[in-house]
């Protein structure tokens, strides 16, 4: 097993293949097992530096599960940070508190910087645009588990591929595992360069689509988005697009049977609510899956992974 | 234009450096972002001058200046092409290209303005992934950019 104690998971690419497959292990063990105190012990730093609810609560959750203690904020109004008091000493005060941190921010790269000041690990909950690794982890053990297998995937991806961080990150997560990637979003939206680059260079096949029927027949994986209001500098380009694909039960007619949907959530209009009690959906324990992620990644980055049965 | 006629536009320094083969458009970015502006000593500066490789051309001499890995990592980032010849007592004693870093340390600022690094008291710190067109990643924000700021 690859030894992760006091390794930060700020972005995906800061885990190798072994990594990933390590945490994934240990996360079925908390799916059937999830109340293991191995942490009782230790303080679990909760700082939201913006709203979240499946995040926040996920991971709460998860170390409560452990044993842990939690302490922080989900509301930065009532901290220091309102005084004027800068990211680098507020790390450096809860982190002489804490044996982990556990952090989101909404600058882009917080969680980096937040990591080199601080002597005790950090995990990122997401920064800004950027990154959101732990939804990638979990990403991943939803794939494995309803595919048996990461390995020579089709995975369609749907919707604002520009801004969506989500599926920035799964296209660098599962180029380890040989997949091959279906982009279906409107040309303003489609996948940068830069990530599609990154699938090139791991030697995988990408494709481009503008319609959503097109990749329903052969898809194993169809990783929906939702378009974000709250990325676009101009509402009148959010309107454009805001409905241009949207997941009806009629339109899984003829897809695999081993097809499952996710979905990072919340979700506004794009998974019609007739999706839900198909076979096919898979996004609501998506959800619960981060949790046992969140739990092994907890335990792993605190050197306990080998207390966990 | 002959060399000959050069020099005597741009006369010779007995110690000092000269930054030779200055893209034209970037002879003034240079003079800024080295502080050469706010130096005591003579500072010979030409441009739009002829150049067999490169068309038009810049110079700058700079009389008892010698500079810095961190500004040599500026110079190299703003005009790649440039040439460092060093002088002691008319004569050359070293002349050299520049050289892209591989690291980026301080110097750069980050384009994306939601960047940690734009809104905290901190240094910059960026990763070349491309010498040509320079594109550099931000360690922080993970952002490439090819538009290139010097803070």
């Amino acid at each position: 097993m690859t030894n992760l104690k006091n390794k930060n998971l700020i972005s995906i690419t800061d885990y190798s293949k072994e990594d990933y497959l390590s945490v994934l292990d240990l996360a079925e063990k908390f799916e059937k097992n999830p109340n293991q105190p191995v942490l009782s012990d230790k303080v679990v730093g909760s700082l939201f530096f913006e709203p979240s609810t499946r995040t926040r609560l996920s991971f709460e959750t998860a170390a409560n599960r452990l044993g842990a203690r939690v302490i922080g904020f989900s509301n930065p109004t009532a901290t220091s940070l309102q005084k004027g008091e800068s990211l680098h000493d507020t790390i450096m005060m809860v982190s002489s508190y804490v044996d982990i941190i556990v952090m989101r921010h909404p600058k882009d790269g917080a969680s980096r910087y937040a990591a080199e000041v601080s002597p005790v690990p950090v995990i990122n909950a997401g920064d800004g645009a950027n990154q959101h690794p732990t939804q990638c982890m979990l990403d991943l053990y939803s794939i494995r588990k309803t595919q048996g297998t990461l390995e020579n995937l089709q995975i369609a991806m749907v919707g604002d591929l520009k801004y969506g961080r989500t599926v920035h990150s799964l296209v660098q997560a599962m180029s380890n595992f040989k997949a091959e990637f279906h982009f279906v979003s409107p040309e303003s939206l489609s996948m940068p360069e830069n990530v599609k680059m990154y699938a090139k260079n791991a030697g995988l096949k990408y494709h481009e689509y503008r319609k959503l029927e097109d990749v329903i027949p052969f898809a194993d994986i169809i990783y929906m988005t939702r378009i974000q209001k709250e990325r676009f500098p101009d509402i009148l380009e959010y309107e454009k697009v805001k409905d241009s694909y949207i997941l009806d039960a009629v339109l899984l007619k003829g897809c695999k049977d081993n097809m499952k949907i996710l979905h990072p959530l919340p979700r506004v209009n794009e998974i019609a609510m007739n999706v839900d009690k198909t076979n096919y959906a898979y996004y609501f324990q998506q959800a619960k899956n981060g949790m046992f992620v969140r739990q092994a990644l907890i335990t792993s980055i605190l050197g306990y992974a080998d207390k966990i049965k | 234009m002959t060399t000959n006629n050069k020099e005597l536009i741009v006369k010779k320094i007995d110690n000092g450096t000269v930054i030779d083969h200055i893209p034209a458009d970037k002879v003034f970015a240079v003079v800024k972002v080295l502080g050469l502006d706010i130096l005591k000593d003579e500072i010979l500066i030409g441009t739009n001058l002829e150049s067999q490789k490169y068309g038009k051309k810049g110079i700058i001499k700079a009389k008892n200046k010698y500079f810095q890995p961190e500004e040599l990592d500026k110079l190299a980032i703003i005009a790649p092409t440039a040439t460092l010849i060093t002088i002691k007592d008319y004569a050359v004693v070293e002349k050299r290209c520049l050289e892209i870093p591989k690291e980026i340390h301080k110097i750069v600022k980050c384009i994306n303005p939601n960047c940690i690094t734009n809104v905290e008291e901190m240094d910059t710190l960026f990763n070349v992934v491309k010498e040509e067109p320079l594109t550099l990643q931000c360690h922080y924000c993970e952002k490439t950019m090819t538009e290139i700021k010097i803070r």
